[in-house]
């Protein structure tokens, strides 16, 4: 008798909430049933004899380092960062147009706002690989494609971001200098870029950092940087080298994350 | 009438002599110097990459003329692109899921508002700290070598490449939940898992959603590279074209890739919309 007094009521339930999550859970069955017997027939198991001999053979080595190789390993490294540099540079300057292109309330007619933010979105599905393989192509292998390739797939992100910054300032203060009988020039510098700057500089360098990782990718495909250097060392099964290049990439990029971070704090 | 008119010339002349900035001087002096440290780095970086700016603008039509080597798209090589294009997705599908799993324990011990060791979630916090720095070609090239080429290393990279991501934003989200839905089951005589199971997991499992969706995204772009350590999926078929010089066998294999991007990720973005 006391239990039931105090049961809860029970939960109100509708049915087209209960039919639609028997729909998402059985597309989900479907999907995980079509991978994952699809990866198992994929799956090659003759690693599992090899795995405990390569192991042996090859981690030790990696945690021996060459250290005679650091002279070439830094200079790369250092070639991947000012690809990351260069090419984010670029695009945080790029983007700053088309992000007040892409901002609802900067741009008056709603269907050249929409063209901006379609163009920006349609920069941002190239994946940076097939990019670096069109540059590659057109201006030949080297660093220099690489730069291109990151100010191309960064310009996208930052100017969609620089958008959504713009779109949330405080209109009231442009009002203000509009009824001041300012200019177009003057409403910009005095106006909106002090309220929008350090939120701009804080995502470009939150964009360095992911265009670090990503700029050791472009070596895949001849783009510079220390990605070539990674896929050649492995081949050569040089596994002090690799093990240098292991370490000396997580020094380099804890330390410009921690920079970074720190900039990033002070300016917001 | 006069006096006034008066008053409004001399008060143009006086805004036309003494120009005066809302700015202090001190910010001006401080934005110079970090606007010249910032443009001398960049120069400095032009010139190690050699980047050539005036040269690429005037030789543009060159630099077209060899990207037309790629048109028009070999269209009858989407066939045997197929097959590696389903497994690159497969891949995609099971690292996020492996990712998703193993993110959820990893996240609740870095989170400060459920560990209140501080030493204990440090150490997790600099685990993942470590994976996050680690680049996805890195370690699909160690995996490559340890279990040789094939998918299983392919799987395992992207896995422990998107966990350091997922954990990171998981435990930022944990983090920053109302602590007292917590305490309310705590204080009721809730144990870990039943604070975690109704205190925490609410809150945070419409973002936990679109994380995972934002990672099988990432992934798809990311099993790219795989393919061109020997780990699987569509890239290895880029990488042999490419290097064969079959332009136009590699333009109809990038457009079908671009095409299952665009697909995935308006799928993904539709629900992600109706979650959060």
């Amino acid at each position: 008798m006391m239990n039931n007094e105090f049961k809860l009521p029970p939960k109100p339930k509708s049915n087209r909430k209960r039919v639609r999550n028997l729909i998402i859970a059985l597309i989900l069955v479907v999907i995980y049933y079509w991978a994952f017997s699809g990866v198992l027939s994929r799956i090659d198991w003759s690693f599992v004899n090899k795995l405990s001999d390569n192991l042996t053979r090859i981690v030790p080595r990696l945690a021996n380092p060459d250290w005679a190789e650091i002279g070439k390993v830094t200079e790369l490294i250092f070639e991947t960062v000012f690809i990351a540099y260069a090419g984010t540079l670029i695009a945080a300057v790029l983007a700053v147009p088309f992000g007040f292109w892409a901002a609802g309330n900067m741009v008056k007619s709603p269907i050249w706002n929409t063209f901006g933010k379609w163009f920006l979105i349609l920069d941002r599905t190239f994946p940076e690989l097939i990019l670096a393989i069109f540059f590659v192509i057109s201006v030949g292998p080297g660093a220099f494609a690489g730069v291109l390739t990151i100010g191309l797939t960064s310009f996208g992100m930052l100017g969609k971001l620089y958008a959504e910054v713009i779109e949330s300032i405080d209109m009231d203060v442009v009002e203000a200098m509009e009824a001041n009988g300012a200019n177009k020039v003057q409403i910009l510098f005095y106006a909106i870029f002090p309220q929008v700057l350090p939120e701009f500089l804080s995502f470009a360098l939150y964009r360095f950092e992911v265009d670090i990782r990503a700029s050791t990718v472009l070596g895949l495909v001849g783009a510079g940087g220390i990605g070539t250097l990674i896929v050649l060392t492995a081949a050569n099964r040089d596994w002090e080298q690799l093990g240098l290049i292991i370490i000396s990439i997580i020094v380099v990029v804890m330390i410009i994350d921690y920079i970074s971070t720190k900039i990033r704090k002070r300016l917001v | 009438m006069m006096p006034q008119l008066q008053e409004n010339k001399t008060d143009k002349v006086m805004t036309k002599n003494s120009v005066y900035s809302v700015y202090p001087k001190k910010v001006k002096f401080q934005i110079t110097i970090i606007f010249a440290i910032v443009f001398s780095i960049y120069f400095y970086s032009l010139r190690e990459t050699e980047a050539d700016f005036l040269e690429f603008f005037s030789e543009l039509n060159l630099i077209f003329e060899k990207l037309l080597r790629m048109f028009p798209p070999e269209w009858s090589y989407i066939q045997a692109a197929i097959d590696p294009l389903i497994e690159t997705i497969q891949i995609a599908v099971v690292a996020t899921t492996f990712s998703v799993l193993i993110c959820i324990p990893m996240s609740l011990l870095s989170a400060n508002t459920i560990v209140k060791n501080k030493y204990l979630y440090q150490t997790f916090r600099n685990i993942m700290n470590i994976l996050r720095t680690m680049p996805d070609i890195l370690l699909a090239t160690i995996f490559v070598s340890f279990f040789g080429i094939g998918i299983v290393p392919g799987i395992l990279a992207l896995t422990i490449f998107s966990l350091g991501l997922l954990a990171k934003l998981l435990s930022e989200t944990i983090e920053t939940i109302d602590p007292r839905q917590m305490e309310a089951i705590r204080s009721t005589g809730g144990n870990i898992i039943q604070v975690i199971w109704y205190g925490v997991v609410p809150q945070v499992l419409p973002n936990f959603i679109s994380y995972g969706l934002y990672v099988f995204e990432l992934n798809v772009r990311a099993s790219l590279v795989l393919g061109f350590v020997g780990a699987g999926g569509i890239g290895s078929i880029i990488d042999t074209q490419l290097n064969f010089m079959q332009y136009q066998k590699v333009m109809a294999v990038l457009i079908l890739l671009l095409v299952a991007v665009i697909v995935i990720e308006t799928i993904s973005n539709a629900l992600r919309r109706r979650v959060v």
